[in-house]
Parts: structure tokens; sequence; C-alpha cells
């Protein structure tokens, strides 16, 4: 083998790895959060998050339009303050709603958006103040036996 | 009588094996520190690179594929029964970066570039070239193990990225058109399951010290080899033996280490 051709094929052996490796951790791996990166920042006050994580996606009609950043207590009013990162291209009116839901019956819990009607936009660092604990599921069979059993009187 | 001596020879034999471990032992850090002797080769090391890594892609390419295929049909048929196919992407990808990349690629490599480095030095024992090298005050160590262990290190964790990387695209191909899972959601459950130090870069880790396992193995069982035909002959069923299953044992180790 002559020597040229030794180095060109170890050259492109190597970088054949360090692309696989940037595919890997931008395809496959979650690496690829920079989606957001340049988004503005918005927070909002739930009575409880459930099982929401940070990373954990922001939708707007099912399409994904940001993901959680922070998560963490209010220390004053005891909410979980929860601090997201939304599309910068994307503009929400300032009576815009949030809610946690969870996809599926045992899939992940996301944030779901319902913009309002208001002309004026929610601004970066906002707050969004409509907003919609995450389903216990476990309240909730607790409330429905409760009125099952306070029905049945 | 054979079979009557194995047992009180038993003692003597796992006796024996304790200064050949040590000398194995001493083998590898002399090889590894011989990067800095002046008859260290540079070119040497690509040419290694090149006969260890780059002629094992196309095993490792198609081996991976067909691993990501499999994976897919059967994490399929498991997952399809509770509907959650949607996980199938975590799936695939997950036992690809964690346990199947890694130990695959060393096993393949075993088999592949581990057999053929010990019967290249095993050879090399038996023409007295080693001697030879020494008479002429060259240092073996320098000029022909360093740069194969050294090649070892850095093929085996490249031929481990695009490993994974074949397989969760041969993965895909069978779950997204053949199955009929949906393509948005077996990426976007794979990338939110998936991290990149705690399974890559882990998995990577493995693959590192796989390669540097497989290497040592090799080269020793081919620098301790009897020299004759059938010693080299008996020194690389041994090598490949050994390694494979040196990489199994440490990939338990190296499992219960890092995935806590």
């Amino acid at each position: 083998m002559e020597r040229r051709a030794v180095d060109w094929w170890v050259g492109l052996f190597v970088l054949l790895g360090i692309g696989a490796l940037v595919v890997l951790a931008t395809r496959v791996g979650n690496l690829s959060g920079f989606a957001f990166s340049n988004g503005y920042t918005l927070s909002a006050d739930f009575n409880n998050v459930g099982g929401l994580k940070v990373r954990s996606p922001v939708k707007l009609g099912g399409v994904t339009v940001g993901e959680v950043t922070r998560i963490r207590v209010d220390p004053k009013t005891f909410m979980a303050l929860v601090t997201m990162r939304i599309d910068p291209q994307l503009r929400l009116p300032v009576d815009t709603g949030a809610s946690i839901y969870t996809e599926g019956l045992l899939g992940e819990q996301f944030i779901a958006l319902q913009p309002g009607g208001m002309p004026q936009d929610l601004k970066p660092g906002g707050t969004i103040t409509m907003t919609q604990s995450a389903v216990n599921l476990d309240q909730l069979i607790g409330q429905m036996i409760f009125s099952k059993a306070s029905g049945g009187k | 009588m054979a079979a009557f001596d194995f047992i009180p020879n038993l003692g003597n034999r796992i006796l024996a094996m304790v200064p050949r471990l040590g000398t194995a032992s001493r083998f590898l850090v002399l090889g590894l520190a011989a990067i800095f002797s002046r008859h260290f080769s540079f070119r040497q090391l690509l040419r290694q690179v090149y006969g260890l890594g780059v002629l094992s892609l196309a095993l490792m390419i198609v081996a991976a594929f067909f691993t990501g295929m499999v994976l897919g049909f059967q994490g399929y048929y498991a997952l399809v029964r509770f509907g959650a196919t949607s996980a199938l992407g975590t799936l695939v990808a997950l036992s690809l970066l964690r346990e199947l990349g890694p130990v695959l690629t060393a096993l393949l490599f075993a088999g592949r570039a581990g057999s053929a480095l010990t019967a290249e030095i095993g050879s090399m024992k038996a023409t007295e070239q080693l001697s030879a090298m020494d008479m002429m005050a060259v240092n073996p160590l320098a000029w022909v193990v360093a740069p194969r262990l050294w090649a070892g290190i850095i093929a085996v964790p490249i031929l481990c990225v695009i490993f994974d990387l074949v397989g969760v695209w041969g993965g895909y191909l069978i779950a997204v058109p053949v199955l009929g899972v949906d393509g948005g959601t077996f990426w976007a459950q794979m990338q939110s399951n998936v991290t990149f130090t705690g399974d890559i870069m882990n998995g990577l880790f493995k693959a590192l010290c796989f390669g540097l396992l497989v290497t040592w193995i090799a080269a020793w069982q081919g620098y301790a080899a009897q020299p004759t035909a059938e010693g080299v002959g008996s020194a690389t069923t041994r090598s490949v033996v050994t390694a494979s299953l040196a990489v199994l044992g440490l990939d338990f180790i190296l499992t219960a280490l890092l995935f806590k």
C-alpha cells in the first residue's frame, strides 16, 4: 500500500468517526437542544407540575414550539415556577394559557399553550398567568370514589 | 493418565498463571510507554490504524446494519403488544449505544484484526525477526508492539461510533418504512431519552477499554507464542478466545460501574 493512500484512508476514517459522533450527538442524543437557544423565555406558575422535567417540550396545537428550561419553587407563593424557552418567531398574546398534559396514558408530560385573543403580545421574560396544573391520576380516582360514595346516599 | 494428572496439577497451573499475568502486564505498560521511544514511528502507527481500523470498516458496517434491523424487528414485536411502539427508537438506540455497539465491535475486532495481529507478531517471532531487531538495537516493543497497541486504542472507538450510527439507521429502516412506526416519534423519543455523556460517551469509553484489552491480548499472545508454525496457530486461537471472553467479562464490570 502506497504511503499517501494509507494517509488518505486513515484521515478519512478519523473524519468518518468524528462525523458519526456529531450525528449521534445531534440526531440520536439530545444535544440538539440548541434548537430554541435563541428563543425568548416565558415563565408560568403552576400549583403542581406533576412529572414535568427540564427539557420537556412546550407545544402549541401539538407542534413543539419550545422547551422547559428550569423548574423551581417560588419561596413566597409556594407555587412551582416553570421557565421555558419559546421559538423567537412565535409571538403569543398576553392572555395565553398554559396547561400540563400527558402524552397518551403513560407518556411524557408537556406544557400545552392555548393562545388567547388579545392584541398585545407577551414580552420576553413575561409571565403566563392562566395556568392549569398537571392532572394527578391518584387524586382524580380519589375524587371519583368520594363523589360516588356521597352520591349514593 | 492425563485425566488423573489434571486435578493434582490444577494448583500448579493456577500458580503459573500469576507470573504470566505479571509478564503480560509489564509488556502492556512497556508497550504503551514505548510511544516515547525514538524507535517509535508515526508512519507505522498510521499503517496499523489502516490495517486494523480501515480494513475492518466494511465488516463493522454490515454487522451493525443487520444488528440494528434485527433489533428493530424484535423490539417491535415485543412492544406492539403494549401499544408502546413509540418507544422503539429509544430501545434500539439505548441497546446499541450502551451494550451492543461496544461489545460487538470489540468481538468482531478480536476476530478480524486481533487474530491477524497475533499471527503477524507470532510469525515475526518464529522467523526470528524480533531477535534480529534486538541485535540491531531496535526496540521491537517500540517498532512493532507500540504502534499496534495505540492503533487499537484509536481504531476501536471510531469503529464503535460508526457501528452505533449504522445500527440506529438499520433499526430506523425497519421500524419506519417497513413496520409503519411513526418516524417523528421514533427520533423524538430517542432524543428525549438518550443523553450525550451518560449513554454515547460511556459507550465510547467502553469501546476504548475494549480496544486496549483486545490489542493487548492479541499482541501479547503473538509475542509469547511458541516460535513454531503450530505455536503461532494455537496462539492465534487463544488470542481470539481469550480476547472475546475478556471483553464480555470487562463489559459486565464496566456496565456495573458506569450505568448505576
